[in-house]
């Protein structure tokens, strides 16, 4: 009652109801893929609000401090009191260490998940025409985070996190030219500087985030306006997004994915240890941790850092550093080639056409081989940056596996692309709908029919032109109806029962037609007099699967029940021999 | 009111299950308050908060998919290329004849203007060393080591040369400089006579003193390995051969560790005759 007149007020100044019904309406293609980028938004939201909380009680400063508190080791030690308040954080703080090991996971989570978003933006193409500037926007969002996680594992001042900085200040001293001039600027001094942790402070709590959060807008606001993209299906076309509505179907579900990020990301803050900085002890500068691995995300790095041979080069009595070429160029090299992707595939397919209909990876065979040869390299540069730990647990030299990773960091990425291409095009060119039932023949005719790959999208079409929707079948039309006020229309395939409702309801016979003809162009339409009915449910699979579910249930209670009474009437099981 | 449709009945037991959930939900959260108020334990918070929220996600998504329509439904989509009608009207306002974008002369003051705005912008960058630090290239080739300057151990020792034992290495800071990021140095007694080059910064009697950051990217290199004589980076397995002037034998390493010549002083401690060999640490471009 006090809801309704509310909203009655907000609408009769600020007129939202238009919208707010078309927003309510914006359809949700129902695929799992879709969901990971909302993955990566919600851990975003929770990173954002324990670390707003952790900010009460860290203190970045370089100054000393002496830690009194219940951690018994360090107890009266003189300590940064950026270390001293992590540790009194973890210790001290009632639930202090619960957010804190939560940030934490969010933050590897959050890298988990754009990344993974990534990957499979990039194997559908979701990136082409028109969504090339939020493909940029998502990559600079990965290269945020990658930095904000690293700032943010460094605060602390223990000693680990201190050997990364060290390593990542020798890297950008490598830089020709200016890369001592860029470390200094950005330390204030030489390594370790008292400028540094307060300057990452900021840069983590304020200067990052708000950036991401800008971004992270436009990242939304462009897909609300262009739309959702989607897999082929019936149905389907350049002209349409099939799917669930945002009210009431994607709330309600949206919700609960926010709800399972939280409620894993929780359990791992409070039963997985990460980062227990009071073991690792606070930085030294003549102190090392042994072994020491970096995050996750930032390994990729350290193992090139590893693999790289040292080799050096002098150019007119100046020195190029090793660390400069797998720190600086690999990672520049990555990052461009990210950025450039949408273009250069652009550029080489000559594909400037709009899609908003999705590839399946085998669609693009090249695509998919040049995709797995970056995955593979990159996960065998993770691999790398743990060869101390392989070589202790194989019990063999360290610097075996360290050539052997030299060597496979090549050989993997190649073999590993050029079997996806193989496969991608052997899926592409015959009949089998998944790998297992790929034969040979399959693969040897891929071998035969090459560069075909666009046959089924190529016309006499102009550039720029959307792809032309599937000519009209036989069963197929439009049927608009009136519904007490207002207009409804549905797409329907007869042979093959199919039904897709409009995602709302319009004021005009006209209205609906128009929308009708938007979505399928050259589809005809009908005017039928009242609803179609719906397609009947599967009834009798749903009584069947209640009644086993029930059934199951009670035998479980049964069993348990039976139990329990013979062992109190036996007084027998183990009980006795325990007493 | 009454105009209202009924609630849809969905599935039966559906709503059950749902309402289950978010008493489980509800049960979580007064959970993790208790244990808050009983004093805390991370692993009980943890279990209780994931509990509340996976109560909250399971009934969600519950009512999201079975009392709600999912999927079926189609929204047409207009498509991004603009009517060209449309697109030459723009353009039309965009380049009337009072239109500012047309008065090319003063654009390009006004460009000239931003431009030497955004390089003064850049001058206040500067400071972020501040002015009255040292320089980087000399900052990074100088270290607090120089002639004089006594040895001290981890705990503010100075050294004898007898202190150093055989077979383990002793990290030794300078005397007036013992926080510095780049000073840190190693002493190790080794048999002369099982040099195959001479140490860069001499020895006495076997004893010879290394900066202690690899030459790699700068972490210590805390690992000895004293049957052969060869300390060992923990961040990416450099190796260098104290036997051969530090040189390094394996990983990713290009350059000898530098070494800090010695002598013993009148009080009979170990003091440096003047600063590293070379600069320590990771190279740089203006490095020798």
């Amino acid at each position: 009652m006090i809801l309704d007149r509310l909203a009655r007020a907000v609408d009769d100044r600020l007129r939202l109801s238009p919208l707010t019904r078309k927003a309510l309406a914006k359809i949700f293609p129902d695929h799992w893929s879709f969901m990971l980028g909302e993955i990566a938004l919600y851990s975003f939201v929770v990173l954002i609000l324990t670390g707003v909380y952790l900010t009460f009680f860290f203190d970045p400063s370089a100054a000393d401090r002496i830690y009194h508190g219940s951690y018994a080791p360090m107890d009266g030690a003189t300590t940064s009191a950026a270390y001293a308040s992590t540790v009194r954080l973890s210790w001290d703080i009632r639930a202090g260490l619960l957010i804190r090991q939560t940030h934490h996971w969010a933050a590897v989570v959050f890298v988990a998940a754009i990344l993974v978003h990534l990957v499979r933006i990039f194997f559908t193409g979701a990136f082409r025409k028109p969504r090339e500037l939020n493909w940029l926007v998502g990559v600079t969002m990965l290269i945020l985070a990658l930095a904000n996680g690293f700032t943010g594992y460094s605060m602390p001042d223990d000693l680990l996190s201190g050997l990364g900085l060290r390593i990542i200040v020798s890297v950008v001293e490598s830089i020709p030219l200016i890369g001592s001039w860029l470390a200094f600027l950005g330390l204030g001094g030489e390594f370790p500087s008292d400028e540094l942790i307060p300057r990452m402070f900021v840069t983590h709590v304020l200067l990052v985030p708000a950036v991401l959060v800008a971004l992270i807008s436009a990242h939304l606001a462009m897909i609300v306006r262009q739309k959702h993209s989607q897999f082929h299906g019936p149905g389907r076309t350049e002209h349409n997004v099939v799917g669930s509505r945002l009210y009431p179907s994607y709330t309600l579900r949206s919700l609960a994915l926010f709800a399972w990020v939280l409620a894993v990301l929780f359990a791992l803050g409070g039963l997985v240890q990460i980062n227990p900085v009071w073991l690792y002890g606070p930085f030294a500068p003549a102190q090392a941790t042994t072994p020491a691995q970096p995050d996750w995300y930032v390994a990729w790095g350290d193992g090139a850092l590893r693999l790289f041979p040292p080799w050096e080069i002098h150019i007119a009595g100046h020195l190029v550093p090793a660390p400069f070429f797998p720190g600086v160029v690999l990672g520049g090299v990555t990052f461009l080639a990210l950025y450039a992707w949408p273009f250069l595939e652009r550029w080489c397919t000559g594909d400037r056409l709009a899609h908003h209909l999705l590839d399946r990876p085998r669609d693009h065979p090249v695509r998919m081989g040049v995709g797995v040869m970056a995955l593979t390299f990159f996960g065998v540069l993770v691999v790398a940056a743990g060869d101390d730990i392989i070589a202790r647990l194989l019990r063999v030299p360290v610097y075996g596996v360290l050539n052997v990773l030299r060597v496979l960091v090549f050989v993997l990425p190649a073999l590993a692309g050029i079997l996806a291409f193989l496969l991608a095009r052997a899926l592409r060119r015959g009949d089998a709908a998944r790998l297992g039932e790929l034969t040979r023949a399959d693969l040897r005719v891929g071998r035969q029919a090459t560069g075909g790959s666009d046959a089924r999208r190529e016309g006499a079409r102009a550039p720029d032109e959307p792809e032309m929707p599937a000519p009209d079948r036989p069963g197929e039309q439009i049927e608009l109806w009136p519904d007490g006020e207002v207009w409804r229309w549905r797409y329907h395939d007869e042979p093959a029962g199919l039904a897709i409702l409009s995602n709302r309801a319009v004021l005009t016979e006209q209205e609906a037609a128009d929308a009708a003809r938007l979505a399928y162009p050259g589809v005809d339409h009908v005017t039928v007099p009242g609803p179609p009915p719906p397609p009947p449910p599967g009834r009798v699979r749903t009584t069947l699967r209640r009644w086993g579910n029930a059934a199951l249930g009670v035998s479980l209670l049964a069993a348990a029940l039976r139990q329990r009474r013979e062992r109190r009437r036996g007084g027998g099981g183990d009980g006795p021999q325990r007493r | 009111m009454s105009r209202r449709p009924p609630v849809a009945a969905g599935p039966p037991g559906v709503s059950r299950r749902i309402v289950l959930s978010f008493l489980a939900s509800a049960a979580g959260a007064i959970g993790f308050a208790v244990t808050y108020g009983l004093g805390g334990q991370t692993q009980w918070e943890g279990v209780c908060l994931a509990v509340a929220f996976a109560g909250l996600a399971i009934g969600l998504a519950v009512w999201g998919r079975r009392l709600v329509p999912v999927g079926g439904y189609v929204e047409e989509h207009e498509g991004f290329t603009p009517p060209p009608d449309e697109q030459a009207m723009t353009a039309a306002v965009l380049t009337a004849p009072d239109s500012p974008i047309r008065r090319r002369g003063l654009l390009a003051t006004l460009g000239l203007a931003l431009t030497a705005l955004g390089v003064a912008a850049l001058f206040p960058l500067r400071s972020l060393l501040p002015w009255d630090r040292t320089r980087p290239i000399r900052a990074l080739k100088e270290t607090p080591w120089g002639p004089g300057v006594r040895l001290l151990t981890s705990s503010g020792q100075p050294l004898r040369p007898e202190d150093v034992p055989a077979g383990t290495m002793v990290g030794v800071f300078p005397e007036g400089g013992t926080g510095a990021g780049d000073a840190p140095a190693f002493a190790v007694r080794l048999q002369p006579e099982r040099f195959t080059r001479p140490p860069s910064g001499g020895h006495l009697d076997g004893v010879v003193v290394y900066s202690l950051l690899c030459t790699h990217a700068g972490c210590p290199v805390g690992l000895y390995l004293k049957g052969t004589g060869q300390v060992l980076c923990p961040c990416h397995q450099s190796s260098f051969n104290l036997f051969a002037n530090a040189t390094p034998v394996a990983g990713p390493a290009a350059r000898p560790l530098p070494g800090l010549p010695i002598e013993v002083g009148p009080d009979g401690f170990l003091r440096a005759t003047g600063d590293f060999t070379a600069p320590p640490g990771a190279g740089f471009w203006s490095r020798p």
